[in-house]
C-alpha cells in the first residue's frame, strides 16, 4: 500500500499543499472568515428598530416623549436642514411634523419607511386616546433557517469546493508541465491514469477538511441547521468536487503557463460566483437567464446544498441538480482527457 | 536480448520541426556495459536524439532499437529498464530527497531501496532536505538518483553536468564511473569535451543532426594525425605567412588560418615550433604562441572549422 504508486502520488500531492501556507489560507481560512464577516454583518438581533425624527418647534418635546413612551424606536429631534440631511442617509426612516395635522415626511419607496410611518402613526394615535377595535396579540415566531446566514453558508461551501477543485487540480498540473515535471514523469513507467487519480484522491482528502471546518464553524458559531441528511449533503460535497476537479483538468488540458491557467481560471469561475447564488439569490437576474443559469454547475451545488440543508430535502427531490452535475463531470473529463498535453 | 546485440541502435533517424531538421539520418549503435557520449554543440540535435530514443519523441524516419526492443510494442516493458535524466526537469520545490525518491521509486518494479540510492548518490546528509534548498550539484545527483530508482539496463543523461561548478562536475563523473563499473550501459550528451574524454568509452561528434566522427577519444585524437597544436596571433601590420607554406614546414601535420592568425596540428613540436618561428619574419611578431596537447575540441574544429562552444 505505502508503496503503490497511487498513494504515493496522492500523499505527494497532500504534501506539497500543505507546504505552501497560501494554499492552506485560501482554502481553510478564508471561507470560515467570509462567514465570519457576513454572518456579523447580517446578525439578526430582535425586530428592527424604528428611527424616528421629529422636527424642532413648540411641539417637539411633547412628541419626542409621545413616540419613546414602549421603546423600539429611537427618536431625536432635529432642525430642518438636519432632518432633510437625515432622511437622505436614511439616519431617520421618517420625520414627524407635530401640528394639526401631524405630518409624516418619509421615502415611500424604502420599505423600512413605510413600516416606520405605521408604527409611529400607532403611538400618537394611542397618546390621543383612540382604543383598538379588534383585541389582537403578537406571538413572535423564528423560523430556523429563515436568517441571511443560513442561506448564504451552503453558498460559501458550494464557491469553496468549486475554487479548491478547480485551483487544486489545474495550478500543480500546470506548475508541473511549465517545470518539465510532467514531462520527467512520463519518461517512467508511471500510469497517467494513475497522475490524475491522484488529484482527484488528494482533492477528495482535501474535502473532507474544508467541509468540515466550515460546517463546523458555521454550526458552532451562527447554529446555522442542518434539516437533511449528512449522508446525503456529503454525497453532494464529493459530486461537487469531482465535477469541478474536471473542470479544473479540462482548463489545465493544455495551458503553458501558470498566468494562462489563471486567466482561463477567472472565466470560468467568475461568472458562476455572480450568477449562482452564492451571495444573493439568482431569481435576481431576468427570466430569460434563467434556464442557462441553472444549468452551470454552481447553481446546481448551491441549489442542493441548500435543499438539503435547509429544507431537508432527499436525493429524490435534488435528482435534475445531480444530472446537472454528472453532465458536467463527463463532458468536462472527456474533453481533458482528449485535449491533454503531456507535455 | 543475446549478449552479441547491441544496447542500443538507431539507424537513418530524422526529426524536422517545421522547416528546421534537427536530427538528419542519424545513425548510431551503442554497446552493452559501455559509456557512449553524443559530443556537440548547443542546438546540433543531441537533445532531440536522445529524447527519441527515450520514447518521448517520435521520429519523422528512421528506425530505434533500444535493449532489443521497439517503442511502438515494448514501451511499458521498456519503461521499467531505463534510467532517464532530462535536461531542464524541477522536481517540486517542497520535497525532500528521501520523498521524491520514494515517489520515483513506487513506479518501478524492481529496484534498490531508497536509503541505498540516497548513499549511492551521496546525499546522505540531505535526505530531510527540501528540493528547493539544494545546491545545483546535489539537484543533479537526486535526477541521477531519480534515474536509478528502476535499478535500469539502460541509462540516458542529458547533459548531467551543464551549469555546475568544477567540484560538482567531478563528483558527478566520478559517481558515473562508478555506474559503469556495475556494467550499466550509459549514454551522455555533453558539449564539454573534457567531461567526454573523462568518461566515455567511445563518443559520436554530432554536428547539424548528423555524426560526423565516432570512436574513442583516443582515437578521435590520432585521427588528427599529430598530438600537439600550437595556436597563434600575429601582431598588426605582421604578414601571416601562406597555408601552403605553413603545411611545408618540418612536423607540420595540419594548418588553417584565420584573422591575423592560426592553428597548427604539429606531430614533433621541437621540429615545427623554431620552423615557425623562422618562417614569420619580423621582430617581436607574435601577439599570441600557445601550445597544448590535441582535445576533442581540436577534433570537432578541424572537422567543422568552428569552435564546439561558442563564449
Amino acid at each position: 500500500m505505502a508503496s503503490h504508486p497511487l498513494w504515493q502520488l496522492t500523499i505527494t500531492r497532500f504534501r506539497e499543499f500543505l507546504r505552501e501556507p497560501e494554499a492552506v489560507f485560501w482554502v481553510f481560512a478564508f471561507p470560515v472568515l467570509l462567514a465570519c464577516a457576513l454572518g456579523l454583518a447580517f446578525r439578526s438581533q430582535g425586530p428592527p428598530e424604528v428611527l424616528a425624527g421629529v422636527l424642532a418647534g413648540p411641539a417637539a418635546a411633547g412628541m419626542e416623549q409621545t413616540l419613546a413612551t414602549g421603546g423600539g424606536m429611537r427618536v431625536r429631534t432635529l432642525d430642518r436642514p438636519q432632518a432633510d440631511v437625515a432622511l437622505r442617509h436614511g439616519a431617520i426612516h421618517v420625520l414627524v411634523i407635530p401640528g394639526d395635522p401631524v405630518t409624516y415626511e418619509f421615502d415611500p419607496s424604502r420599505p423600512e419607511s413605510r413600516v416606520a410611518r405605521y408604527v409611529i402613526d400607532e403611538r400618537v394615535q394611542a397618546a390621543a386616546g383612540r382604543e383598538p377595535a379588534v383585541r389582537a396579540a403578537d406571538r413572535p415566531v423564528t423560523v430556523a433557517g429563515s436568517r441571511y446566514i443560513d442561506w448564504v453558508v451552503p453558498g460559501l461551501l458550494g464557491m469553496n469546493i468549486m475554487g479548491t477543485g478547480m485551483w487544486g487540480v489545474a495550478f500543480s498540473v500546470v506548475q508541473a508541465r511549465v517545470r518539465k515535471l510532467l514531462k520527467r514523469l512520463m519518461a517512467t513507467p508511471m500510469l497517467r491514469s494513475h497522475y490524475l487519480l491522484s488529484h482527484m484522491l488528494s482533492r477528495l482528502l482535501f474535502l473532507v477538511l474544508e467541509v468540515t471546518a466550515l460546517l463546523g464553524f458555521a454550526r458552532l458559531v451562527f447554529g446555522i441547521p442542518m434539516n437533511g441528511s449528512l449522508f446525503t449533503l456529503a454525497g453532494f460535497c464529493l459530486l461537487g468536487a469531482v465535477t469541478f476537479s474536471g473542470l479544473g483538468l479540462l482548463v489545465a488540458s493544455r495551458a503553458k503557463t501558470v498566468e494562462g491557467v489563471s486567466g482561463l481560471m477567472n472565466l470560468v469561475m467568475v461568472p458562476m460566483w455572480i450568477f449562482s447564488g452564492v451571495f444573493f439569490a439568482s431569481e435576481n437576474f431576468p427570466d430569460a437567464m434563467q434556464p442557462f443559469i441553472s444549468l452551470l454547475p454552481l447553481t446546481a451545488l448551491n441549489e442542493a446544498l441548500r435543499g438539503v440543508m435547509i429544507d431537508g430535502a432527499g436525493v429524490t427531490a435534488l435528482v435534475t441538480q445531480a444530472a446537472i452535475l454528472l453532465t458536467w463531470t463527463l463532458l468536462s473529463f472527456t474533453a481533458a482527457l482528449r485535449m491533454f498535453r503531456w507535455r | 536480448m543475446s549478449a552479441a546485440e547491441p544496447a542500443l541502435r538507431c539507424r537513418g533517424l530524422v526529426k524536422r520541426y517545421g522547416d528546421v531538421v534537427a536530427v538528419d539520418g542519424l545513425e548510431l549503435e551503442v554497446h552493452r556495459g559501455e559509456c557512449f557520449g553524443l559530443l556537440g554543440p548547443n542546438g546540433a540535435g543531441k537533445t532531440t536524439t536522445i529524447e527519441i530514443l527515450e520514447g518521448l519523441l517520435s521520429p519523422d524516419a528512421g528506425d530505434v532499437q533500444v535493449l532489443g526492443m521497439r517503442w511502438e510494442h515494448d514501451a511499458s516493458r521498456l519503461r521499467q529498464r531505463l534510467g532517464i535524466q532530462l535536461q531542464e526537469t524541477q522536481l517540486s520545490d517542497k520535497l525532500s530527497v528521501e520523498e521524491v525518491l520514494r515517489l520515483f521509486r513506487s513506479f518501478y518494479s524492481q529496484g534498490p531501496a531508497v536509503d541505498e540510492l540516497i548513499a549511492s548518490v551521496g546525499l546522505d546528509t540531505k535526505r530531510t532536505a527540501w528540493y528547493s534548498k539544494l545546491s545545483g550539484g546535489q539537484k543533479q545527483r537526486l535526477a541521477i538518483a531519480c534515474a536509478l530508482t528502476g535499478d535500469p539496463d539502460l541509462l540516458f543523461l542529458d547533459e548531467p553536468t551543464t551549469g555546475l561548478d568544477p567540484q560538482s562536475r567531478r563528483q558527478v563523473w566520478d559517481l558515473l564511473r562508478g555506474l559503469k563499473q556495475q556494467g550499466r550501459t550509459i549514454l551522455v550528451t555533453t558539449h564539454y569535451m573534457d567531461e567526454a574524454h573523462a568518461i566515455c568509452d567511445r563518443v559520436a561528434i554530432v554536428d547539424q543532426g548528423k555524426v560526423i566522427a565516432q570512436g574513442t577519444p583516443t582515437e578521435l585524437i590520432a585521427s588528427l594525425g599529430a598530438e600537439h597544436v600550437v595556436a597563434f596571433a600575429l601582431r598588426d601590420g605582421v604578414e601571416l605567412p601562406a597555408e601552403a607554406a605553413l603545411l611545408r614546414l618540418p612536423g607540420v601535420r595540419r594548418a588553417s588560418l584565420h584573422d591575423g592568425g592560426g592553428t597548427l596540428i604539429v606531430s614533433h613540436l621541437h621540429e615545427a615550433l623554431p620552423a615557425l618561428l623562422r618562417a614569420v619574419q619580423a621582430p617581436d611578431p607574435f601577439s599570441l604562441l600557445t601550445t597544448h596537447s590535441a582535445t576533442l575540441e581540436d577534433v570537432f574544429m578541424s572537422l567543422t572549422g568552428r569552435q564546439l562552444r561558442e563564449e
